[in-house]
């Protein structure tokens, strides 16, 4: 089994990602990570799926999630080809003898400080997943209170766009 | 509304890019009217021409407009019946059937039927009311949510946010429902938005971005399908309901004669190919003929048309065809290579794939496969179907349903339950003609036999329509006998009366040790119900039939008879068994011909 990233785009309705959701979970898929918003046309909305399957199943739920009425588009991006960023939000213990090497780690990731407090500060970061579990890894012996990830997401490289229009509509 | 044509829909594909139409009728001035009069006005001028449905508090604004409208309402007595008889109105004429309950047990009792119709692809119009739209999510009284619960089991379905998007909603559900494969589609309309006021203007503009079924085939797969063809020795055209839902009977006659290949039949495909055509081989599948499971089997070319590879087909499925490649046509490309990789994966409307192929191959010569035929030939009169009589001298059920095949011929439209009976109607009446053959396929739902007969007989009320229902199925959905008795709805009814739940002792004797647990109904032992009164009660002519000599004049006083419905009560032995038999999980190549007989075959063929 592999991961597979998904771009799904698709009408900008109400319930619309139940039934996406709902199919993977019918058809024996577990997501690995969701994320959802609208795009440049407001009546569109993009999920992107990250699902962890074989070829051949994974033929067959994006089948399935073609069949869906409302879905519009379904391409999947290889990570060689396209960006793909999850976002972190940690909280990290950091009171006086430690703050200013949690302070480096920070600065090491490139990451920001969002939040302060007197014995903790709140760390933003984008990146890869890899790039997301390094930087907790050298926060982890500071202590993590707590800590909250987007699901991914993902665009092409290159100038092409999967949401051209009128392509959206007309793509046959 | 008839299902419209390949070449009409992908005019209709292509206008709906620029201003989708939708479906049928004039065109009509915006005039005002309220969500229940819009909602009336739609079905009206979509073509409905019968609604099967129960009134209710959340609909009940519907049914206003209703009672002055030329649309036929049948007050059916289970929404499970209302929406049966959609299905079976659908399959006997390829028009969307319609059904409609009110929110809450309304709309749950119509679940099964909407999850029966999604599994055999049968367009079907589901229209339910909600508590208004206030109330949504409050746990309102009678609320349900629908459309959740039906999110799995529909091909799409709505719930009508306003009353001004009730005439596209309708126009999108029948368009959806008719079109590519077809299927079931819910429309789930707030009480508020019944009662609220509204403009209705029609035709309205459908707007489905995301909705394009492909009709027409590639031209290099069709290519490749005819090379596969002519090379093939031992092909088999495997057809599958698909080929009756694109009304592609006739191409495939001529397809199946230019070509000479032996054909198979599936249980959704009966009636599909005549049964008495010579290059018949006969239903594939569990309980299908020894010729036909073991065409598939010994094939080394399956032109898959329609069919969708079902573990009732195929048994164990990694020793299924094992040494044939696989063309498949399906308007579904979800279908291809769900189960059984294609060598050849077609998508379009299988009446295009099959014209496209005739013309591919119209110009060659084709091989007589001489040797395929005499394998298949020789199988087919060592194999035949038939019957042992019961050793107890009780009346064998294989043989009740033979009459009545004979007896009613080729031009009346039979309806199974489901169980054995179901098999032994599909095993012993002769199909000859498409939409003759209706049953729950996909699902297997005990109590589709009554309702649907009823649906079909509406559909179609100048043919002889004959359910064949088990003592168990009848028991399930027999109320809407009443319906028929009052609504002139001469359906005609044979319980195949064994006195158990006859498909589930059949397992019980040959894999539980003959344990026959809670599979005794008490039909037989106690006459408990008694059929013939129940018939009566029900506002039908209650005949039983308990002999053989009695079955053929029983028979013919049942079709003499137009103006009520009839229900016979066939009285048969309980230890009749289904044979041929492939059993669950196993191979094709362990199919049985009866209980203890493996077929012999010669194994140099093999």
């Amino acid at each position: 089994m592999s991961k597979h990233t998904l771009s799904v785009l698709v009408e900008n309705k109400p319930g619309v990602l139940a039934r996406v959701a709902g199919l993977f979970s019918r058809r024996g898929f577990n997501i690995d990570s969701l994320a959802v918003g609208e795009t440049e046309h407001p009546e569109v909305s993009r999920i992107t799926v990250v699902v962890n399957a074989d070829e051949q199943p994974l033929e067959q739920v994006t089948k399935q999630l073609n069949k869906l009425v409302n879905v519009l588009k379904i391409v999947e991006l290889e990570a060689s080809t396209a960006v793909q960023r999850e976002l972190l939000l940690v909280k990290v213990r950091a009171d006086r003898p430690v703050r200013s090497q949690v302070l480096e780690t920070v600065e090491l990731f490139r990451a920001k400080v969002v939040d302060v407090a007197p014995d903790a500060l709140t760390i933003e970061a984008t990146g890869t997943a890899e790039k997301l579990d390094a930087l907790l890894r050298d926060l982890e012996p500071y202590g993590i209170k707590e800590m909250v990830q987007s699901g991914l997401v993902a665009i092409g490289r290159g100038s092409r766009s999967i949401t051209a229009n009128p392509a959206l509509r007309l793509a046959a | 509304m008839t299902r419209p044509s390949p070449e009409s829909l992908a005019q209709r594909a292509a206008a709906q890019r620029s201003a989708p139409p939708a479906a049928t009728s004039a065109q009509s001035a915006p005039v005002a009217a309220t969500g229940a009069q819009s909602l009336v006005k739609s079905l009206e001028a979509l073509g409905v021409e019968v609604v099967f449905g129960i009134p209710g508090g959340a609909i009940l604004p519907a049914y206003d407009p209703l009672f002055d409208s030329k649309l036929r309402h049948i007050l059916v007595r289970h929404e499970q019946g209302g929406g049966h008889a959609a299905t079976g109105y659908a399959q006997a004429t390829g028009k969307v059937g319609v059904c409609m309950a009110t929110s809450g047990p309304g709309a749950t009792n119509l679940v099964t039927p909407i999850a029966d119709a999604y599994m055999d692809s049968v367009p079907l119009v589901a229209i339910t009311g909600q508590v208004a739209r206030p109330a949504i999510g409050t746990d309102a009284f009678q609320e349900a949510d629908i459309q959740g619960i039906t999110l799995p089991i529909t091909k799409h379905n709505f719930l009508v946010q306003s009353a001004e998007d009730l005439p596209r909603v309708l126009a999108e559900a029948f368009h959806l429902a008719a079109t590519g494969r077809p299927g079931p589609v819910l429309v789930d309309i707030p009480k508020d938005v019944l009662q609220a006021q509204t403009t209705f203007s029609w035709p309205p503009t459908l707007d489905l971005p995301g909705y394009r079924p492909t009709l027409h085939p590639h031209g290099k797969q069709i290519r490749e399908a005819a090379r596969l063809i002519m090379a093939a020795r031992r092909p088999v055209l495997y057809v599958g309901g698909g080929v009756l839902k694109a009304q592609a009977t006739d191409a495939l006659r001529e397809l199946a004669e230019l070509t000479g290949i032996p054909v198979v039949t599936t249980l959704m495909a009966r009636g599909a190919f005549p049964d008495s055509h010579a290059q018949h081989v006969g239903m594939p599948g569990m309980h299908g003929t020894v010729s036909a499971v073991y065409a598939l089997q010994r094939s080394d070319l399956l032109i898959t048309l329609g069919a969708r590879f079902d573990d009732r087909v195929t048994g164990k499925l990694d020793s299924f065809a094992p040494d044939a490649q696989v063309i498949h046509a399906d308007i579904d490309p979800a279908e291809i290579g769900k189960n059984r990789h294609a060598d050849v994966p077609i998508v379009g409307d299988v009446k295009h794939v099959i014209e496209e192929l005739i013309t591919a191959l119209k110009a060659e010569s084709h091989p007589a496969r001489e040797e395929w035929w005499a394998q298949l030939n020789d199988l087919r009169t060592r194999y035949p179907l038939g019957w042992e009589e019961p050793e107890d001298g009780t009346l064998a059920p294989q043989y009740v349903i033979k009459r009545l095949g004979e007896i009613a011929g080729p031009d009346a439209v039979y309806v199974a339950g489901v169980g054995q009976h179901q098999m032994w109607a599909s095993q012993f009446i002769s199909y000859e003609k498409p939409a003759t053959w209706l049953n729950s396929g996909g699902l297997g739902t005990m109590g589709y036999a009554v309702p649907a007969a009823m649906g079909a007989k509406v559909a179609r009320p100048d043919a002889v329509v004959w359910a064949i229902d088990g003592d168990g199925c009848f028991q399930m959905t027999n109320q809407e006998l009443a319906t028929c008795a009052l609504e002139g709805i001469p359906i005609k009814v044979a319980v195949i009366n064994n006195g158990n739940l006859g498909m589930v002792r059949q397992w019980q004797t040959l894999f539980y040790n003959e344990r026959y647990s809670n599979t005794d109904l008490g039909t037989h032992k106690h006459r408990i119900p008694d059929f013939v009164k129940l018939a009566e009660a029900l506002g039908c002519i209650g005949m039983r039939c308990e002999s053989a000599e009695d079955v053929d004049k029983t028979i013919e006083a049942a079709m003499a008879i137009n103006d009520a419905p009839v229900v016979i009560d066939f009285v048969v032995g309980k230890d009749a068994m289904v044979w041929p038999m492939v059993a669950a999980g196993t191979s094709n190549d362990e199919i049985m011909f009866a209980r203890g007989v493996r077929p012999t075959f010669d194994e140099d063929d093999l």
